[in-house]
């Protein structure tokens, strides 16, 4: 086991605010008149405390900033965020939709249309939904369609008033309840049960005249599959409320099972993790929601309707609301619709299989090292695309936490492994999501280093406990940044903090 | 043939090494793997999807193709606006947002994301230094998200639920607040009062008086307004929530906040606005972000949906970012939250950042010179064609609704022959008669210049 000699560029870069001299410019406009253009009263009166650069300094800033971000470059197996290769020939092929206005006529965008169209029919065959809408910016932003569309579908039964509760589970992602909650719903969280799914039971009594909606993730991010799911959907459709399935861990069932099959009126999958769209950093991003021709009349609108090989668009009759201005970020569509094309329905279903392989391949070595546990022992089938294990015993044992031995494993090149969404159901969890894009040498380096670093725990605690140490700067101190003294999100502010 | 070769994205998909993972677990296939999921569960054919186009050449000559059928109104003259623009995006922009350390990943640690949290830390300064506020929250989806978050902190500081908002407001962004002040529960909603404004989209403070009462949880303004009109009330609009005890809110795109006065300074208590034209491209609609901004004062901050990245520092004393008040993010809290976060547009405050450092307080103060005097130089031209009369009294930045009820000729007609004969793409559409067109520093007095030619001739 050689481990990689990594160390993190480290530029000593300056805030942007404490370079630059006065006088530089780093864009010029033609000059011009505007005197008297502004009305009284509203006048800038003085100039905005913005650093003064030239060009080439600006660049290199933001270029010496992106050198000391790991990013991508090196291996991130960040669990829930299905970390993917962005194919670079559709990242380069979106540019040329840069200049397109959205509100420009449908008939000077038909090749943009034509790839959103070819996006919602492939969703339709990996979902069985009847129509996809991309105006979700992101996933959380597809649980609030859902959340509007269900406000609106019991509104217009006449059982606004009656349909109160949105149900869902400890394990759904947080955006589940949440969004629920904004939309005005009570939520009802059902936890687990032995198996790491909640039981039938407490569903049934949670069930009622005054449930709207069943948000659930399956499988979880645990990847732990609710055997039971086709009789929970039956049950809350039995009960008159909506059953939306959040695909936030499709990779591991791409091909393998579809949400209208199981019985869902909706559901939706996220562009930026399993459909190969750059992330960002968190966004933009694409929440596709999709569901059946009885909801589809509240879909936020304008969908794109094909008619003899010409694409328009349509807004639906009853739509709930908008849940993002215009259609959404089609760029970020094409780009899916790039990767879904590169990969078919074969490379897909061979990225589900690639993903549960080595998620498992992943566990079997994971679970021999020291102080590593997996959750729900007795859940003995194979967990599909992703395992939440624990560093409880390695913390019982050395007093290092899963956040200690996080920043350690970055020295090597090893970027963040997710820990767990709140509430934390085992003890200094972890989780990392292996994915199809990673070789099998990655997974090993991976594996290798955190052996090395629990290894390290075990006999210098301190090393690790100090960690980062090849890092762009050494770990966060215990200052309280919760506390308004000493918070600042500006430069302002933590100049006049520091007065 | 394609099927037995390994796929470029799955380095695993080679067959030795996939044979070679399926031993290490004692398999000869996948499927035991998938033992979880009931056979009747199961999909048992492959969907029908469209062949797969795994050689780059051919996918490339696809897409290319696509896009060929496209005729993107920014490559050639537009006056498309009306919520997203097309303005000038520095090259350096493009490069840094397309460097893969920025654009691919999603979260790491603090010390292996340092360089990110930097920059996204450039964004909250430089934005808040344009804005005149001291606490900025990273981005949201857009300007109406940023909007309906807003109004939902005004109501709870409040402990009301009726927003004053400028009836000339963008149908798409109102669209979106909808949906936030709506609630399944009816002592949640917040109430919409839309208050008149005159023709360039400015309200009228002594009917926002009227309207505004002990129920008042904000007034809404925009800044310029949706028709393009600076908000000569601002002050007075603030002045009016102060008396009923409501939160003033202002919508504002901070490209204009070189010359203008910033939120700050008229009294705003929570200022939202665009991103977008702080050095991101249309997009077709993919490139709108939006921002949420108050005074750095504890009780606006433990009402903040977004996650906020504070400078702080590290064991040894060096600077460095680390996210604040993380337990009031749904992320923290789920439904006890304030509303919910996720992905965002968090590439576009790379963007911005960029953007901001390249203008300094010079080219900000430049970039709203010119666009005023474009502005200008459109109205005074556009008011001499036949049958156009502009609406620009009184201050209007970018926009300019265009009223051709005297040429008797509606603007899906004048639209369309602007593109067909002249190749513009005209404003939009406002009502059957009224159109609003947008000027930006893309536009030069010539082809401003062009576009009377051309409606001049559509119009006689």
């Amino acid at each position: 086991m050689t481990l990689r000699r990594y160390h993190a560029a480290r530029w000593d870069e300056p805030l942007i605010h404490q370079i630059g001299a006065p006088g530089r410019r780093g864009q010029h406009f033609p000059p011009a008149d505007a005197a008297g253009l502004v009305p009284a009263g509203l006048q800038r009166q003085t100039p905005p405390d913005l650093p003064e650069l030239s060009e080439p300094e600006v660049l290199n800033h933001y270029l010496r900033l992106s050198q000391q971000t790991m990013g991508m470059i090196g291996v991130s197996l960040f669990g829930t965020c299905t970390m993917k290769y962005n194919p670079r020939v559709g990242e380069q092929a979106a540019r040329r939709l840069a200049g397109i206005h959205p509100a420009q006529p449908a008939e000077t965008m038909q090749g943009l249309l034509a790839a959103v169209h070819g996006l919602d029919l492939i969703l339709r065959g990996l979902s069985g939904m009847d129509r996809f809408t991309f105006q979700a910016a992101g996933g959380a932003d597809a649980a609030w369609t859902q959340a509007v569309i269900t406000r609106a579908y019991h509104a217009a039964r006449g059982q606004g008033q009656q349909r109160t509760k949105i149900i869902t589970s400890l394990q759904s992602h947080p955006c589940n309840p949440a969004t629920a909650a904004t939309a005005g719903f009570e939520v009802i969280t059902l936890p687990l049960g032995e198996n790491g799914y909640p039981s039938l039971d407490m569903l049934k009594a949670a069930l009622g005249p005054d449930t709207a909606a069943l948000m659930i993730n399956n499988p979880d991010d645990m990847g732990v599959y609710n055997p039971e799911i086709m009789e929970w959907v039956r049950l809350v459709k039995q009960a008159g409320a909506l059953a939306f399935y959040d695909h936030a861990n499709f990779n591991g069932v791409m091909t393998k099972i579809r949400a209208a099959d199981l019985g869902f009126d909706a559901c939706m999958f996220m562009l930026h993790k399993t459909f190969g769209v750059s992330k960002g950093g968190g966004g933009p991003a694409v929440g596709a929601y999709g569901c059946t021709a009885e909801l589809a009349p509240f879909m936020p609108g304008p969908l794109v309707v094909e008619e003899d090989g010409a694409y328009r668009l349509e807004t639906p009759p009853q739509q709930a609301a908008k849940v993002r201005e215009y259609l959404g970020n089609l760029q970020q569509v094409f780009k899916a619709y790039a990767w879904a094309r590169a990969m078919g329905a074969e490379g897909l279903a061979e990225a589900s299989d690639l993903s549960v392989l080595l998620n498992n391949y992943m566990e079997m070595r994971l679970l021999t090292l020291r102080g590593v546990t997996r959750s729900h022992p007795g859940q003995t089938s194979p967990r599909l695309e992703m395992t939440r294990y624990s560093l409880g015993t390695l913390f019982d044992e050395t007093g290092i936490s899963a956040v200690e031995v996080q920043n350690r494993m970055a020295d090597f090149g090893i970027d963040a492994f997710w820990l767990s969404h709140e509430p934390w159901i085992v003890p200094q969890p972890f989780t990392p999501e292996a994915g199809e894009m990673w070789s099998r040498e990655d997974i090993d380096y991976w594996i290798d280093v955190l052996a090395h670093v629990i290894d390290e725990a075990y006999r210098d605690p301190d090393h690790v406990r100090r960690a980062p140490h090849n890092q762009v700067v050494a770990k966060l101190s215990d200052r309280d940044i919760n506390d308004p003294a000493n918070w600042a999100t500006t430069w302002a502010a933590w100049q006049r903090k520091l007065a | 043939m394609a099927q037995s070769r390994a796929h470029p994205f799955m380095p695993n998909s080679a067959a030795g090494v996939k044979a070679a993972l399926l031993g290490e677990l004692g398999l000869t296939g996948t499927e035991p793997l998938f033992a979880q999921i009931p056979a009747s569960h199961r999909l048992r054919a492959l969907p029908d999807l469209p062949p797969a186009l795994t050689s780059e050449v051919a996918l490339s000559r696809h897409l290319h193709g696509l896009l060929d059928r496209n005729r993107p109104a920014g490559d050639g003259l537009s006056f498309l606006g009306g919520g997203i623009w097309q303005h000038h995006v520095p090259a350096v922009v493009d490069e840094i947002v397309g460097r893969a350390e920025f654009l691919t990943p999603v979260w790491g640690t603090p010390s292996s994301d340092f360089g990110r949290n930097q920059v996204w830390w450039e964004f909250t300064s430089q934005l808040g230094a344009l804005l005149g506020l001291e606490l900025v929250g990273l981005p949201v989806y857009s300007w109406g998200a940023a909007a309906g978050h807003a109004f939902r902190m005004a109501a709870r500081l409040t402990g009301r639920n009726r927003i004053i908002v400028p009836a000339a407001i963008s149908p798409e962004r109102l669209a979106v607040i909808e949906g936030y002040a709506h609630s399944a529960d009816a002592a949640m909603r917040l109430d919409m009062v839309l208050a008149p404004c005159d023709a360039v989209g400015r309200l009228d403070p002594a009917a926002v008086a009227a309207l505004a009462d002990a129920h008042t949880a904000a007034i809404y303004y925009e800044n310029p307004a949706y028709l393009g009109g600076l908000e000569t009330g601002a002050a007075e609009l603030a002045a009016i929530a102060a008396r009923v005890g409501a939160q003033t809110i202002s919508g504002v795109d901070p490209l204009c906040l070189g010359v203008i006065a910033p939120p700050g300074e008229l009294g705003v208590d929570i200022a939202v606005g665009t991103i977008q034209t702080l050095g991101v491209h249309s997009h077709a609609g993919g490139g709108l972000g939006g921002f949420i901004a108050t005074r750095d004062d504890p009780r606006y901050a433990a009402e903040y949906p977004t996650l906020l990245n504070s400078l702080t520092t590290t064991v040894d004393g060096q600077l460095a970012f680390g996210l604040m008040l993380f337990h009031q993010s749904s992320y923290g809290s789920r439904e006890l939250g304030k509303d919910w976060t996720g992905n965002s547009t968090y590439l576009w405050a790379v963007a911005a950042a960029t953007y901001m450092a390249l203008l300094g307080p010079a080219g900000f103060a430049e970039i709203g010179q010119l666009i005023l005097a474009r502005t200008r130089f459109a109205a005074t031209a556009l008011a001499g064609v036949p049958g156009v009369q502009v609406a620009a009294s009184g201050g209007v930045f970018r926009e300019l609704l265009l009223d051709f009820s005297a040429s008797g000729h509606g603007v899906a007609a004048i639209n369309a022959a602007l593109l067909d004969r002249h190749g513009i793409f005209g404003g939009i559409e406002i009502a059957p008669q009224q159109a609003l067109f947008a000027f930006t520093e893309c536009h030069d007095e010539a082809t401003i210049v062009q576009l009377v030619e051309a409606l001049t001739e559509v119009l006689a």
